[in-house]
C-alpha cells in the first residue's frame, strides 16, 4: 500500500510529520501488520529528552512486546492519550488517530530519514509487502 | 547431521491460501494467524474456530502389559479408563516434574494414545523407549507423521462437525471419543480441546486432512467459521487457565506446585516421581501457579521477576492481555504464602515494578 507523502521514515517502521518547530510520530502500516492487534501502548511523559534512534516506547500485541524508536531528536511535547482506553488506533489509523507522541525539534533533525518513495522501495528490497 | 529444516503439516497449503502469517514453532512452520488474534479468539468463544494442530505428537502404546507401562511413566489413574475415554496426564521423571503433559486415549485394553506437546514428541518417544524396557511385549510408536490433527472448537464447533459426519456428536462427552468416519474418511473424534469451549479434536490420516480442512470450513461457513491459529490458541488456552508446557509447565516443576494435584492419583501404585510427589505432599508445596490480575498499568510476560517485600520471589510463566475478559492477566510461581486469592505483589516491567493481585483461576469459564 502507498505511503503517505507528506511525511517521513525510518528503517524500523516509523514516521515523523514535521510542521514549523513540532514533529508528529507515530509507526507505519506495514509496523503495526507486523505487530498485530495492538493492546497497549507506553509513552513518554511530556517533558522528556529523546535522541535520534532512541527507545520512545513500547507497544504491545497480544503476542509480544516491541519497542518504538524515535525518528527524530526532540522534546516530548504530547502524547496520545487517545491510546490509553484505545491502542486499536494504531492498527486502524496507523497514519492519523494512531499517533503516539508530539515532539518539539530543531530545524534540520530530519536529515537522513526516507520519503515516502524511499520507504516503499526500502520495504520492497527487505522482502515485506 | 542434524536436519534442521522446519516441517509442514498437511494443511501448509491451506494455511497459504487463507493468507496466514506462517512463523516457526517447534520445528514446523505454523500459522500463528490469519485475520487477527483477536477476531480469531472472538470467534472461538462465539462461533467456530478451526486450529491445525497435526504439529502434535501421537505416540501409540502398544501390547498385553500397555497399560501396566502408561500406569509406570503417568501420573494420572489409567486405570480408570474404559475404551473411549481419554484423560489429561503428566509424562513424570523420577523427581516427580513433568517431562510433558498429554491426553492418554484407551482405543483398546492393550492400545493406548498419546497425544503430546510439538516441541517435546521427539524427547517423548526417546523417554518412553528408554523407560519401556523391562515391559516385555509393550511396543512404543510414533505415529506423529502418520496422523493429522483438527482442532474444531467453539459452541458452533458440534453442528459444523455433525454436518460432515453420522456419528451422533452430542453423544459424546467431554474427555470421550468414538472412532468413525468424518467426511468419508476414518477418524478418532475426541470432544477434548485447548480453547475453555466446547468442541473437538479430530485425528485423521496426514493425507486426508486438506480435504477435510476445506470441508470443514465450508460446512461451518453459516455459523462464522474462521481459520485460527497458534496465537489465538495461546490466549484462549491461557484465559481457560489451561498450563502451556515449556510456559506455565516444565520439567522443574511438579503437578502439586501447578495446582494440578488433580491429576495426581498416589494410591493407584508405583510410577515415575511418586516417592517425591509423597514427599511433596507430606511436606506441602514451597511454591504455587496462581493466576493474577495486573492493578497497575502494563502487561506480564513469560520470564519478568515477581517481587514482594523488597525481594524476587518468583516469575511471571504466562501473561497477555486476555480479548474476552479485556483486561491484562497473567500466570506465575510465588511463594505458597503469598499465592492466596487477595495476596498482591509486583511484577518486574521493563525495570518498572507494577502492582498485581492474585486472582482465582481459570480467569475464563463458559457458560453451559
Amino acid at each position: 500500500m502507498a505511503q503517505p507523502n507528506d511525511r517521513l521514515y525510518t528503517k524500523t517502521h516509523e514516521w515523523v510529520l514535521l510542521a514549523g518547530g513540532e514533529a508528529t510520530a507515530g509507526i507505519t502500516q506495514y509496523a503495526q501488520e507486523q505487530l498485530g492487534d495492538v493492546v497497549f501502548v507506553e509513552l513518554p511523559a511530556p517533558g522528556k529528552k529523546v535522541e535520534k534512534g532512541a527507545a520512545l516506547g513500547n507497544i504491545e500485541s497480544v503476542k509480544a512486546v516491541s519497542e518504538v524508536f524515535a525518528p527524530v531528536a526532540g522534546d516530548v511535547s504530547a502524547t496520545n492519550g487517545e491510546l490509553e482506553s484505545h491502542p486499536e488506533l494504531v492498527n486502524q489509523d496507523p497514519y492519523g488517530k494512531g499517533w503516539l507522541v508530539r515532539l518539539k525539534v530543531a530545524p534540520g533533525v530530519a536529515d537522513g530519514l526516507m520519503d515516502a518513495a524511499a520507504y516503499e522501495k526500502f520495504l520492497a528490497e527487505e522482502g515485506a509487502h | 547431521m542434524v536436519d534442521t529444516r522446519l516441517k509442514r503439516t498437511p494443511l501448509y497449503e491451506c494455511h497459504l491460501e487463507a493468507k496466514a502469517r506462517i512463523v516457526p514453532f517447534a520445528g514446523y512452520e505454523m500459522p500463528v494467524q490469519y485475520a487477527g488474534v483477536i477476531e480469531e479468539h472472538r470467534a472461538v468463544r462465539t462461533a467456530v474456530g478451526l486450529f491445525d494442530v497435526s504439529h502434535m505428537g501421537e505416540i501409540e502404546v502398544t501390547g498385553r502389559r500397555a497399560l501396566d507401562f502408561v500406569q509406570y511413566v503417568t501420573c494420572n489413574d489409567a486405570a480408570k479408563l474404559t475404551v473411549g475415554r481419554a484423560h489429561y496426564s503428566g509424562l513424570m521423571t523420577p523427581r516427580g516434574t513433568f517431562v510433558d503433559d498429554l491426553l492418554v486415549h484407551k482405543m483398546a485394553d492393550d492400545r493406548y494414545f498419546l497425544v503430546v506437546n510439538a516441541a517435546n514428541k521427539d524427547k517423548d518417544y526417546a523417554y518412553l523407549c528408554a523407560q519401556c524396557v523391562g515391559f516385555d511385549g509393550v511396543d512404543v510408536t510414533d505415529r506423529s507423521d502418520e496422523y493429522a490433527q483438527i482442532a474444531v472448537q467453539g459452541p458452533k464447533a458440534l453442528p459444523t462437525l455433525q454436518k460432515l459426519t453420522p456419528v451422533r456428536l452430542d453423544e459424546i462427552k467431554y474427555y470421550r471419543f468414538v472412532e468413525g468416519p468424518v467426511d468419508g474418511v476414518a477418524a478418532i473424534i475426541a470432544r477434548t480441546g485447548y480453547t475453555g469451549e466446547d468442541g473437538f479434536e479430530v485425528y485423521v490420516a496426514a493425507g486426508e486432512a486438506a480435504r477435510l480442512w476445506r470441508a470443514l470450513l465450508v460446512a461451518g461457513g453459516e455459523f462464522g467459521v474462521v481459520p485460527a491459529g497458534l496465537g489465538a490458541r495461546d490466549t484462549l488456552r491461557f484465559e481457560a487457565s489451561m498450563p502451556l508446557y515449556g510456559n506455565d509447565i516444565d520439567d522443574t516443576t511438579t503437578p502439586f506446585e501447578a495446582g494440578l494435584g488433580w491429576i495426581v492419583k498416589l494410591d493407584k501404585g508405583v510410577f515415575l516421581g511418586r516417592d517425591a510427589l509423597l514427599r511433596q505432599q507430606a511436606d506441602g508445596v514451597r511454591r504455587a501457579l496462581v493466576g493474577f490480575e495486573m492493578t497497575g498499568r502494563g502487561i506480564a510476560r513469560h520470564g519478568y521477576p515477581i517481587w514482594a517485600g523488597g525481594s524476587e520471589v518468583g516469575a511471571v510463566t504466562s501473561g497477555t492481555h486476555a480479548p474476552t475478559l479485556g483486561k491484562p492477566l497473567g500466570m506465575g510461581y510465588v511463594p505458597v504464602e503469598r499465592s492466596a486469592v487477595g495476596s498482591v505483589f509486583e511484577v518486574e516491567i521493563r525495570e518498572q515494578k507494577v502492582a498485581a493481585r492474585v486472582v482465582g483461576m481459570p480467569f475464563y469459564r463458559r457458560a453451559r
